[in-house]
């Protein structure tokens, strides 16, 4: 691809600030694309279409370059970036296709949000059957991702509520997938961090509610066993679980948290309309130095009472708690931050929560709350996170020394036969990445398939080689 | 809401601004959507319904095929089924100056597409206009056409003179009780734009879009979008054409 100058064609007489050099003729324009936590980013020639014929015109015109989808940018790491390759932003994309309201079908394009959905389907008795942290991610990130939510144990992940997936491939043709039409490939792009193609419309299954907020019980507890012990003692009345544990805290207030327990309410809430702040500037770094988080999470501890409290809070408060400040992640400062998550099997689990909470206080990291929830049942991607267990997710400021500490997280994670998640990553260890996720010939056979060139591509699949085969010598 | 709802005719519905427009109106209104792309116009208009429950449909509508104008006016009537229509004219083509300068096909489509081709349906929907005595007609036409400039004038000339034709045609309805407004856009956040970098002010469709229902409400006459673009294109304007034939802009 020549990359050269543009010619001025502006309607108006201004000359640019800031235009960047963009291939002539094409769709292109350079663009810095980052993960969520900024500590990954990378320089692509990006093509933003506005309707599927311009999709596929884009893959065509990329020839000989890699290319890959970028939704909205909620992965943390790089599993949405190609340095030095072509970018797809589905954002443009954000047409409802059809919804049937008698079955709860939804036909959407890749760049609608989960927020759109909610605020369009949810007042019809309506949502997402599984829906990750944020509302501000796209469909068809959810699909690369195989996202789950806080109702894992129940309802599974993303891939098990969709009836089928339209593929552009990477020799331009539009395929459909499901787990009865082309299922190899349907197992291959859910959870598959977009290496198959770039998903054109999805098909998701939504499930009734009678209302529009979740009845929620909030309990204080003192120590992780308890905690533990409260999510993985059933609670069917309560769908959804989840705890947010001080992972400041050592000795014998380790692991002390607060567990939410939530179901839909029938009691309706007037409708308010979201008012998100947001994060004006980067934080700098001693905001969110030791005794700050410290005193933090003490507070955010007690504001339970002993006793706990029961709420009927709007669905997005109790899903999207962090959505009502924008860029939230500008809190860690210009050098951005780390996210691990990782999910540990019955019945090792509780003591290697335990082993990851000390590593983390040894390595005294000021972190933020983490969060810790049970998962119940398996991701039917061949690449897909979610495995019964425990999942725990923290947030690491990128500070030096990160990486020793990222790898020992690995390594603990590995011994506990575990696994960490990719929308989450950007420092697993090719090796690493094999042993926790042993579908990966599964996966590759289908690549071989559908893409025998690798034309798709990122920097998190070139990073874990995911293409490759390691040497002898290189394995663990 | 009393009566039949109103209904908004899009021309060129396939550009971002277009479909931001429609998405804003449809909560209050039907929508026909107009253009070449069938697939993408098909699924816009499931998108409303599904979004806002209203009825919105599509049509094939070329702006050069014009001996097919005629009809786009009976269609639109009979979709309308009586309920007061309102058009809002999107389509346009902006070929580079350079390319257009070689070749004069090219140049000859940009005109006939922004000018003629609004000529065309503007003329063939007054006399229903007329006849509802009631409703609005939005013109984009574009900052380019407030003065020729060395970098775009074969695009800017063509919008010149759909400023001019429209500001008659705005005095035709105003007899009618009929409310036509010109929106001038600088730069919008689109496809047309895209490969151009980031552009100073940049505009999102979504804010175009309910900037122009908010002066369709108030029944403006002439826009700009950003307002900004008012005071940058005065002061373009009032430069004498001894400097400005210098500049390159």
């Amino acid at each position: 691809m020549s990359v050269a100058p543009i010619r001025d064609e502006l309607p108006a007489g201004e000359t640019r600030a800031e235009a960047a050099p963009a291939a002539r003729g094409g769709p292109w324009r350079e663009t810095v694309l980052t993960g969520w936590g900024r500590t990954s980013r990378a320089t692509s020639l990006a093509a933003r279409p506005e309707r599927q014929s311009a999709l596929r015109s884009a893959l065509q015109q990329a020839e000989g370059s890699t290319v890959l989808a970028y939704g909205a940018g909620r992965s943390y790491g790089d599993a949405a970036l190609n340095d030095g390759g072509h970018a797809l932003l589905t954002e443009r994309l954000d047409r409802l296709v059809s919804f049937d309201s008698e079955t709860g079908e939804l036909v959407a394009e890749p760049g609608v949000t989960f927020k759109t959905v909610m605020e369009v389907l949810l007042p019809r008795g309506w949502m997402v059957p599984v829906t990750p942290g944020t509302a501000f991610a796209t469909l068809g990130g959810a699909v690369a991702n195989d996202v789950h939510g806080k109702n894992q144990e129940s309802a599974g992940n993303f891939g098990d509520h969709l009836n089928w997936i339209e593929l552009l491939t990477a020799d331009g043709s539009i395929v459909r997938a499901s787990p009865a039409e082309n299922a190899e490939l349907f197992r291959a792009t859910v959870g598959g961090i977009g290496l198959t193609g770039v998903v054109t419309s999805l098909s998701l299954n939504l499930a009734r509610v009678p209302g529009n907020a979740a009845a929620v019980t909030l309990k204080r507890l003192p120590d992780l066993d308890s905690v533990i012990e409260g999510l993985t003692t059933p609670h069917p009345g309560t769908p959804y679980s989840v705890a947010w544990i001080d992972a400041l805290s050592g000795g014998r207030n380790l692991g002390r948290g607060i567990l939410e327990l939530a179901a839909p309410s029938d009691t309706p809430l007037p409708e308010k309309a979201a008012r998100a702040k947001a994060l004006p500037l980067d934080l700098p770094g001693f905001v969110l130095s030791g005794p700050t988080v410290r005193a933090f999470n003490e507070l955010y501890w007690r504001r339970i009472p002993a006793g706990g409290a029961q709420r009927t809070v709007p669905w997005r408060d109790f899903l999207y708690p962090l959505d009502a400040i924008h860029q939230w992640n500008r809190m860690y400062g210009k050098a951005g931050f780390h996210q691990f998550q990782c999910v540990v099997p019955m019945p090792g689990a509780p003591a290697a929560i335990r082993m990851l909470l000390e590593a983390l206080g040894r390595a005294g990291r000021a972190s933020f709350l983490a969060v810790l929830k049970a998962m119940g049942r398996p991701g039917l991607g061949h690449l897909s996170f979610a495995q019964p267990g425990l999942t725990l997710a923290v947030d690491i400021p990128n500070r030096p020394g990160v990486e020793a500490l990222l790898a020992e997280l690995e390594r603990l994670t590995l011994d506990a036969g575990g696994r960490v998640y990719l929308a989450k990553d950007s420092a697993l260890s090719p090796q690493g990445f094999r042993a926790m996720y042993p579908r990966l010939p599964e996966f590759r056979e289908a690549l071989a398939t559908w893409d025998p060139q690798g034309r798709f591509d990122s920097d998190m699949a070139r990073r874990l080689r995911i293409r490759e085969d390691l040497g002898r010598e290189e394995q663990l | 809401m009393t009566g039949p709802r109103e209904v908004w005719v899009v021309l060129g519905a396939t550009s971002a601004v277009a479909k931001a427009f429609a998405r804003e109106m449809a909560p209050g209104a039907d929508l026909l959507l107009c253009g070449r792309d069938a697939d993408d116009l098909e699924r816009q208009a499931a998108d409303i319904r599904v979004r806002h429950g209203g009825r919105a449909s599509f049509l094939s509508f070329d702006a050069l095929d014009y001996g097919r104008h005629e009809d786009l006016v009976r269609q639109t009537l009979g979709f309308a089924a009586g309920a007061r229509i309102n058009l809002f004219l999107a389509f346009g083509d902006m070929p580079e100056q350079a390319a257009m300068d070689r070749d004069f096909d090219l140049a000859r489509r940009a005109i006939e597409t922004n000018y003629v081709g609004a000529v065309s349906v503007l003329s063939r929907f007054a006399p229903a206009l007329e006849a509802q005595r009631a409703g609005s007609v939005v013109v984009v036409g574009s900052v380019a056409g407030d003065r020729g400039r060395l970098k775009n004038y074969v695009y800017g000339s063509a919008k010149a003179g759909l400023h001019a034709y429209v500001q008659g045609y705005r005095a035709r309805m105003h007899r009618a009780g009929v409310h036509v407004m010109t929106v001038k856009p600088g730069f919008m956040d689109t496809a047309m734009t895209w490969h151009l970098g980031k552009l100073p002010m940049a505009m999102q469709p979504a804010a175009f879009a309910s900037g122009v229902a908010k002066a369709v409400r108030a029944r403006r006459d002439v826009v700009y979008a950003p307002w900004p673009w008012l005071g940058i294109m005065t002061i373009i304007r009032a430069v004498p054409e001894r400097v400005f034939k210098r500049t390159n802009i």
